[in-house]
């Protein structure tokens, strides 16, 4: 059940499954001695935002008593 | 009982100054209501959530293994080459030192100080013997392949290297045509005969099997052959297309266009800045610097200065803006022992 | 009057084994209510505060498609569809765990969350960071792929060098996959647990104590007033100054 009949699922074939293609060369970005992939700097630039949010969005207030 | 850490007992010898960095008078102030419980289930829940979505959106990679048969399929002649290095002992496994080989001066230093050559050879390696010799001779059926065994490994060490020295010199400009390595004539004796076979065997399959130390069937330990791999040039410049090597920032990356060890950036910086870029001992220098850095992370609570980082940024003040708006007398109970009095 | 029934649970008397002793040590450092609470201090009102429930979500998230992938054994998402999904699951929520991991990491530091006692919290925050990079390394070794060969070729000679590639061999898939899947697993959890264990105990950090232009804007003075009862989940009270105590000016943070 779910085997792909013939071939080995390789990196290749897999990768039809995926929604949004992630095989293939991978995009570099080049800056001064820095070298970092864009799916890196994705993930950084994602905590950094989750970060900030979390610091900056209101949180919601429910009564306080006291123990 | 004392504010943490700040006053002393009564009687006590020592007193303590309240350090803000360091101390807190514990919270005497309001509680709100809060589920434990549902915060983990709400927690497990998202994740498992945005787990399956990427697994669905994205996938993952499986670009398959370089093996010692693709590697000859798809480049013969640095095949050849490396395995002529395998047996003259010259290539990289053959001068590692320890944990492999006795090479003298072969071991990585921090000053005087050379920990790998303290704990030695644990992983013998003799890649003349492990890599070539002992693989042949697994091949049933070659008279002519016996011979030549025999002759080498019965000739002195001198004229084993004066053999090895020989067919160094043509293998640099060997190729391949009709399924065989083609190499000029010279003074190598049996040599030619070992690498062709040896060639043969690698472009049939039979010697991935045969480089693995188990005698067995099964077998968990590729050491062997993943050396033997890595010392030839196929593999390196199928790494160098993925941007995965070393002065590549390649450890913190994965192939293709995934994400991958972004959490290794600062591993991987010290090896792109001189001079461990650059230095024959870099790899110990660079775990030396990153054992230091996490000492000192986990250290932040004892080291002044560094720990006082947090609340001269003031970042604090934005997490626990609701609490500083809403200051009631609670507050005067949260501020450290012994306040001098202000006008009110 | 009826007797008491017979499992009768008592707290604090003089146990003499080393069960009861145990228990008795386990139950003073974590009364029921603070192991289990349903209420925390009022300050704690960020998001920010969200992203350690979160790093241990996707950590169980991590166990359970690692164990999937255990119960058909490791050469089976090279073969399969749903092999390759749950792989999938597996490297993601590992990306997913080390990013909140992180965050967190962050939000802490900020806070300077070691203070009051609270250092060993720091500490074993900072090993779990540790061994989870150990644990995942050993994870990307045992692909048995590319990326595997590739890592372990190259890792070979940064751990040869510390002398630990003698016994720890990463060209090894049997010694790597079964510390991927045994050994660090097991190390990680009890980091883990030990580290939320002294989060229960000390109380999530209290804040920085309000500057003078904080008080002044609420238009407190500086009489303390230590009428409040202790709360049970808070480890200490505070006392009233002593004559001896240097008085710590409040920096104005103006």
């Amino acid at each position: 059940m779910g085997l792909v009949s013939g071939t080995s699922v390789d990196g290749g074939t897999a990768l039809f499954a995926a929604l949004v293609h992630l095989g293939g060369a991978g995009k570099y970005i080049h800056w001064g001695f820095v070298q970092i992939s864009l799916a890196n700097l994705i993930v950084i630039a994602v905590m950094i935002v989750l970060f900030v949010a979390a610091i900056a969005l209101p949180f919601p207030r429910h009564e306080t008593r006291r123990k | 009982m004392s504010a943490t850490d700040a006053t002393a007992q009564p009687g006590a010898h020592r007193t303590r100054r309240f350090r803000p960095d360091r101390d807190v008078v514990e919270w005497q102030g309001d509680y709100r209501r809060y589920d434990l419980a549902k915060e983990v289930v709400v927690s497990f829940v998202v994740v498992l959530v945005l787990v399956i979505a990427c697994a669905i959106v994205f996938s993952s990679p499986d670009d398959p293994p370089v093996t010692v048969k693709s590697w000859s399929i798809a480049a013969p002649v640095d095949f050849a080459q490396t395995a002529m290095t395998e047996l003259d002992g010259t290539s990289p496994t053959a001068t590692y030192g320890p944990p492999y080989t006795n090479t003298p001066g072969a071991s990585q230093k921090l000053g005087p100080i050379s920990i790998e050559r303290a704990v030695g050879v644990r992983i013998p390696i003799n890649t003349a013997q492990d890599f070539v010799l002992r693989p042949l001779a697994t091949l049933p059926d070659r008279p002519s392949l016996d011979a030549a065994l025999s002759r080498y490994e019965s000739a002195s060490a001198a004229q084993r290297a004066r053999w090895d020295a020989a067919y160094e010199k043509v293998v640099a400009d060997a190729s391949f045509s009709d399924g065989r390595l083609v190499v000029k004539s010279g003074p190598y004796g049996p040599v030619g005969v070992l690498i062709g076979n040896l060639e043969s065997m690698a472009r049939s399959g039979a010697l991935d099997g045969a480089l693995l130390a188990s005698p067995q069937l099964y077998a968990t330990n590729y050491t062997n052959p993943l050396l033997f791999i890595a010392n030839g040039t196929y593999m390196t410049s199928l790494a160098g297309l993925r941007h995965l090597q070393g002065d590549q920032w390649g450890m913190m990356n994965e192939t293709g266009n995934f994400p991958g060890q972004a959490w290794l950036w600062l591993y991987t910086m010290w090896y792109q800045i001189p001079p461990m870029n650059t230095s024959s001992n870099g790899d110990v220098e660079v775990w030396a610097i990153m054992m230091v850095l996490t000492l000192l992370l986990a250290l932040v609570p004892f080291i002044p200065g560094l720990r006082s980082i947090p609340r001269w940024l003031g970042i604090y003040r934005l997490i626990w803006r609701n609490h500083y708006r809403s200051l009631g007398p609670d507050a005067l109970s949260q501020l450290p022992p012994g306040r001098r009095p202000l006008r009110r | 009057m009826s007797a008491p029934p017979a499992d009768t649970y008592t707290v604090g008397g003089k146990a003499d084994t080393w069960i009861g002793r145990i228990r008795d040590k386990a139950v003073k450092a974590y009364p029921p209510d603070r192991l289990l609470p349903d209420s925390q201090p009022a300050y704690v009102a960020s998001w920010a505060y969200v992203f350690g429930a979160l790093t241990l979500g996707a950590f169980i998230v991590v166990l359970l498609s690692g164990g999937v992938l255990a119960v058909e054994g490791p050469a089976w998402w090279h073969k399969s569809n749903a092999g390759l999904f749950v792989n999938s699951t597996h490297l993601w929520s590992t990306e997913l765990f080390f990013m909140f991991m992180v965050v967190h990491l962050w939000a802490k530091f900020f806070m300077a969350a070691w203070r009051g006692r609270r250092k060993a919290t720091w500490i074993t925050g900072v090993i779990a960071f540790a061994v989870s990079i150990a644990t995942a390394f050993t994870g990307y070794l045992s692909q048995q792929n590319f990326d595997s060969e590739w890592i372990g070729t190259q890792a070979k000679d940064g751990i040869n060098s510390t002398g630990a590639g003698a016994f720890w061999n990463v060209l090894n898939f049997g010694q790597m996959l079964m510390w991927h899947i045994v050994l660090l697993p097991l190390l990680v959890a009890l980091v883990i647990g030990i580290h939320v264990l002294l989060v229960r105990r000390r109380g999530v950090v209290p804040p920085f104590a309000p500057t003078q232009a904080q008080l002044a804007k609420a238009g407190l003075g500086l009489a303390t007033n230590l009428a409040a009862p202790a709360s049970p989940l808070a480890p200490q009270a505070p006392a009233d100054s002593l004559p001896g105590d240097q008085p710590e000016l409040l920096e104005d943070q103006s």
